[in-house]
């Protein structure tokens, strides 16, 4: 059984977000994902100092399977992105909330956020698919 | 609900993961694919293959129909329990299978694939009808595979005393038949190991037994990262009935001496020689891609002399970068890949990149 922590928001394209006090946004793909994906072998990410628009391709995962697109669940600007996953892209899937972050975005529309899923939510639209 | 083989309990009780394979219930993994293909390369992995077909032929004329069917000779089986690698063609000298046939004391065993089941046995009946041949399929057998390493070592731990010194004593390609287990030395990894051909209902207490050795099971994902790094090719991706043998890299699977077996497609392919001979037939080569990306199969291939397409292709465990096979043109010198939009120049290889878990291209 996937993992959906409760103060996380999801994606309905498998994305996580963590928002911070500060209007800083963590974004990493959800435990579903990574065990649907099976073993990462290359992660792609973005440039920081980029800006996104929500649902913008942003990153790129590739497993053994498949090669997949990540979509930006915000707006914002890139503030950094998590380098380790380019020598250590299993890290996403041993540890897809924590290690296995992809990038920090600075939002610029926090009304998006009601647009994603809570937990609950998240756990029905896995349990459709 | 796929049909199941006799270790689906086993499967679900080691937490594979199990997928829809040609309508059988099988593992894809049991949590980590790049961990189990490891384990092979290092150690020692078990695959439940039962959903292969296992097909016995005998009678009188077993022999003349098998260098009639099959484009390998089984002629050079001088032995009982010798094996040899074969594929049989259509009249066009399409591929209809690739197997592996043994010789037994009392006719041929067949191991032909399971997607293909149907249309084999439909196949090998219809071109029987000549011949007084008996075909018989044993689905009340398992195959497990055994394969690394230390999978001959762990396997005699866990077999019967009285089978341990024949199995010690074979050699690559060479099997021997025990009471009602067959054991040979065959896979599918670029490892040593062996295949085991026995009861269903014997194979649950001996998949128990290598387990608490130390075998790790393996599921048919680790497998296909495997047989891709070991260049062997799996049907209905890298070659099929519109497919010659030439252009598959199976030419080690057709006997064309002694000149007057009139084998199945051998007419059509000597047509296929002389256009290869003349560059206009494709050949199946490796490719590999040293810097990010994964190349895969479908993915379309730019060469100096025309396009191809990648029939196979994954990142390696092994070395840590994409390979693939591909089928180009004959006279392609240099090629690139179109990845996700992107030509991207990768090297073209012999389609063999590793044997006993090391790099064996320049």
């Amino acid at each position: 059984m996937s993992n959906f922590p409760d103060n996380l928001k999801y994606a309905s394209t498998h994305e996580w977000i963590l928002v911070n006090e500060d209007g800083i946004a963590t974004v990493g793909i959800s435990d579903h994902a990574q065990e649907a994906l099976g073993d990462i072998v290359f992660v792609e990410l973005p440039e920081s100092g980029t800006s996104v628009n929500a649902k913008d391709e942003v990153a790129v995962v590739e497993s053994v399977k498949a090669a997949s697109d990540i979509y930006s669940p915000v707006s914002g600007e890139i503030i950094s992105a998590n380098n380790n996953l380019t020598d250590a892209p299993e890290t996403v899937n041993s540890v897809p909330y924590d290690g296995g972050w992809f990038y920090k975005i600075r939002l610029t529309n926090e009304l998006e956020l009601d647009e994603l899923m809570d937990a609950e939510a998240y756990a029905e639209h896995v349990e459709e698919e | 609900m796929g049909q199941h083989t006799s270790l689906y309990q086993k499967h679900l009780d080691a937490g594979a993961k199990m997928v829809d394979f040609a309508g059988w219930n099988m593992p894809i993994n049991y949590g980590s694919q790049i961990e189990e293909h490891q384990q092979v390369r290092t150690n020692a992995g078990v695959f439940d293959v039962s959903h292969m077909t296992v097909v016995d032929i005998f009678g009188p004329d077993a022999n003349v129909f098998l260098r009639f069917l099959l484009s390998n000779d089984i002629a050079k089986l001088d032995k009982v329990g010798r094996a040899l690698y074969s594929a049989m063609l259509n009249e066009n000298g399409g591929v209809v299978d690739d197997l592996i046939v043994y010789r037994m004391e009392n006719g041929f065993r067949i191991v032909v694939n399971c997607g293909t089941r149907e249309k084999d046995l439909n196949w090998m009946a219809v071109q029987s009808k000549a011949f007084t041949v008996t075909i018989e399929e044993k689905p009340q057998l398992a195959i497990l595979a055994i394969h690394g390493p230390a999978s001959l070592e762990k396997v005699c731990q866990v077999l019967d005393q009285n089978r341990i010194a024949p199995v010690q004593a074979l050699r690559n390609f060479r099997g021997v038949l025990l009471g009602d287990w067959f054991i040979a030395r065959t896979g599918y990894t670029g490892e040593k190991g062996v295949e085991i051909i026995f009861p269903n209902k014997e194979a649950p207490a001996f998949w128990d037994k290598l387990l608490a050795a130390g075998v790790k099971p393996i599921g048919l994902g680790a497998r296909d990262t495997l047989r891709l790094e070991a260049g062997m090719n799996l049907y209905g991706h890298d070659m099929d009935e519109n497919t010659s043998p030439l252009a598959a890299n199976m030419e080690q699977a057709i006997s064309w001496e002694p000149q007057d077996r009139d084998f199945l497609g051998r007419q059509a392919l000597l047509e296929h020689k002389k256009n290869q001979d003349a560059g206009n037939l494709s050949k199946l080569v490796g490719l590999v891609l040293e810097e990010r990306g994964v190349l895969r199969e479908g993915q379309r291939v730019v060469s100096n002399a025309g396009e191809g397409v990648i029939t196979s292709g994954s990142f390696s465990p092994t070395l840590k970068h994409s390979i693939a096979l591909a089928r180009i043109p004959v006279n392609s010198q240099s090629c690139e890949v179109d990845l996700r939009g992107t030509l991207t120049p990768v090297r073209i290889v012999r389609p063999n990149f590793v044997r006993f878990g090391k790099k064996v291209f320049e």
